[in-house]
This record gives structure tokens, sequence and C-alpha cells, in this order.
């Protein structure tokens, strides 16, 4: 399957079928710190993707905060 | 996994929740946390007039999209910072949000109405980028909501960011910033309200709603934000997440409800302030930060 990763954008393959959470694991990314989109829909931590998919894995986390309130 | 309250195919699970949800389940989840943080800390009041600080990220606009059934009709304010491709696409983000929905968004480049950028900001005073860039923003949302006399700007300042922000000012003791870390800060002379509507969610729930509800937003990383402290304390507290889910709203939360009357200030605490000689806002100077900024970064004319 075609795996999109981002920051910065990027395209590798991974064999499937695979789980979402065996796949962050490959990765090795917190499953609190991205989403795991396929086929342009969310997918829960234990859904099975099957070697067909196109699958983006989407960081969540943003850092433009200064101390300050 | 199974949604929590209807037990079809899940989408998502919020660890914290010890929950998973479907779709239409995690948007009412996503509102009812709105409504609770709205409600426990009086955010809002029926007739507001809301002012939302638009980035074109995933918080500002879920955020907007949140608030959007609100009346009055909450607005938008976007400001150009001047970081590149980076601000020409989170604007055209923001545009495409608003024109989608039939909201107004407002303007302000920081270069056309102040003759600088962050870029230009963070060189000339040496400091980190997010300094300058937070300062700017602070100011800029406030000038602009009592210009045009909205009661409150609303933020999109989540769960994360709140959490690692007590952290770093936990770490240094940084006994000012604790004493305003809130999610209201009231209206005073010479400032509006500031609310963080959504301090009770996470950057992955806020994330996966615009994913659900269509929203397309800003995934690149800020390049001037890349590496920075903030980001670093977001990794450490979601390494302590992932062992024990709810460490992030038990040590926030806990710090609102059990602590932060703690770092009130005493009389004498505060600096009086008067109004900034440039640009009239309160000031404990003679000269406001934005402006002493402004002076120093701005380019020749």
């Amino acid at each position: 399957m075609k795996v999109v990763l981002r920051n910065p954008r990027r395209e590798v393959d991974v064999a499937g079928p695979i789980t979402v959470t065996a796949l962050l694991q490959r990765f090795d990314l917190s499953p609190e710190a991205v989403l795991v989109i396929a086929d342009d829909e969310l997918v829960a931590r234990d859904a099975r993707l099957p070697d067909a998919a196109t699958v983006e894995i989407r960081p969540v986390t943003s850092g433009g905060a200064g101390s300050g309130p | 996994m199974k949604c929590r309250v209807c037990r079809g195919p899940a989408v998502i699970d919020v660890r914290r929740h010890n929950a998973a949800f479907c779709r239409d389940h995690f948007l009412v989840h996503c509102r009812e946390q709105v409504r609770r943080a709205v409600d426990d800390h009086a955010m809002l009041g029926p007739d507001d007039r809301v002012l939302v600080a638009v980035s074109g990220g995933k918080d500002s606009l879920a955020l907007w999209d949140l608030l959007a059934a609100r009346r009055p009709t909450p607005d938008g304010l976007y400001l150009g910072l001047g970081i590149g491709e980076y601000s020409d696409e989170s604007g055209r983000y923001a545009r495409a949000f608003a024109e989608q929905r039939g909201l107004t968004l407002h303007e302000v480049d920081l270069a056309g109405a102040y003759g600088f950028t962050v870029p230009d900001a963070a060189g000339a005073t040496g400091r980190v980028p997010c300094s300058a860039c937070g300062l700017s923003k602070r100011h800029l949302f406030n000038a602009f909501a009592l210009e045009h006399g909205y009661d409150v700007v609303a933020t999109g300042h989540n769960l994360d960011d709140e959490a690692a922000v007590l952290l770093g000012n936990v770490l240094r003791w940084e006994v000012e910033y604790l004493r305003r870390q809130a999610p209201v800060l009231p209206a005073a002379p010479g400032f509006v309200r500031k609310v963080k509507p959504l301090v009770r969610l996470g950057e992955r729930e806020m994330a996966a709603y615009c994913v659900l509800q269509r929203i397309d937003y800003q995934v690149e990383e800020c390049p001037m934000a890349a590496g920075n402290r903030h980001l670093r304390l977001k990794e450490v507290l979601n390494e302590l997440e992932d062992a024990s889910p709810g460490t992030k709203t038990a040590f926030l939360h806990g710090f609102l409800e059990r602590a932060h009357d703690r770092f009130e200030a005493e009389p004498g605490d505060v600096a009086p302030l008067r109004r900034c000689v440039e640009c009239g806002a309160p000031t404990t100077g003679e000269v406001c930060a934005f402006c002493r900024l402004r002076v120093r970064a701005a380019r020749p004319a």
C-alpha cells in the first residue's frame, strides 16, 4: 500500500494488510500524535488496512504557541 | 472498536475517556465538550459579538465551525504574518473556509499595516520567531476587537497546547504566566475578554473533527516553529499520555481547579498600566511591547 507521511511530505510503500497499530509501530509514531486516514476516511486504531489502500499518516501536533497566555 | 453510544463501527478512540465514537457521535462529543467549557467558565454571554482568531490550521477552523451556529454569528480575523509560502497557504485555507460557509473573515497584513513580518522581527530582535509571533497576535487580535466592537476574542488553544504551556511554565516557575493561564481572561480597560473554548479537547480530536467535517486545513507545520520548546514539551506529554491516558487532562484541569488560585496577584504584584504613547494600548512602560517590536523590526519605507 502507498503510505503518505508529512513534515516533510513523502510516500513510502508498505506491504499490507496491516493494522493501524502495527503501521504506526513500524514508523515509531505515537498514536497520540497522529491520525490515520485510509482512502479519505478516518480509521480507528484496530482497523485492518488492505494492501490496495492509500493511507495518510497525518500529524496532529502544532507548535506555534509561546509561554504566555 | 465500537462506538460508545450506538455500538456501530468507531472511527476514532479517545483513550482518556476510555471511549471510541462513530462519526456522528464523535461530532456530538466535540460539541458537548465545547458547551461544557463555555458554560463551566462563563466564556460567552448570549449577545456577545465573538471574534475568532483564525490561522488556517485545524484548531481555529474547527473552533469557528463549532461556534458558527451562535447568534450573532462569530466573525474571523486572519493575520498575514509574512512567513513566505506557509502564510500564503494558510490564508487560502482561511478564506476558502469562510467563503464556503458564508462567514465574514477580516484580514490584517502585518507587513502592509505595520511594515514588518515575523521573520523580520525574529532577525531584528535575535529572539525565537514564536515570541514575536505570539506578541503580535495578542496585540493585534485585541486591538482589532476593541476597534470594531467585539466583546470577546476566541482562540483555538486546545488541551494539548494548554498542558504544554503549563508544563513549560511550571518547569521554570513563571509565576506571572501561571497567574494568567486560564480558559478565560476577563475584559479590563483596554482589553477585551479572551476565551479558549477548546480547552477540554485534545489536538488529535480537533484534527479528527476537521477530517470528519471535511474541513480543509493547513496540515504542514509552521517552518519557524520546527523543533521549538513547545513541541518538545508536547512530545514529553504524549509519551506520558500513551502510558497513562488522562494525564494531560489531570495535569491541566487539576491546576485550574486546585492550584490556579494560589497564584492570584496580591496588592503590589501587578504594575499599574498606562496608555502606550504610540498606539494607546495598555502598557506598564511608555511604549508597549508591540510598538517597540515594530520600531526594531520595520523595514525602511
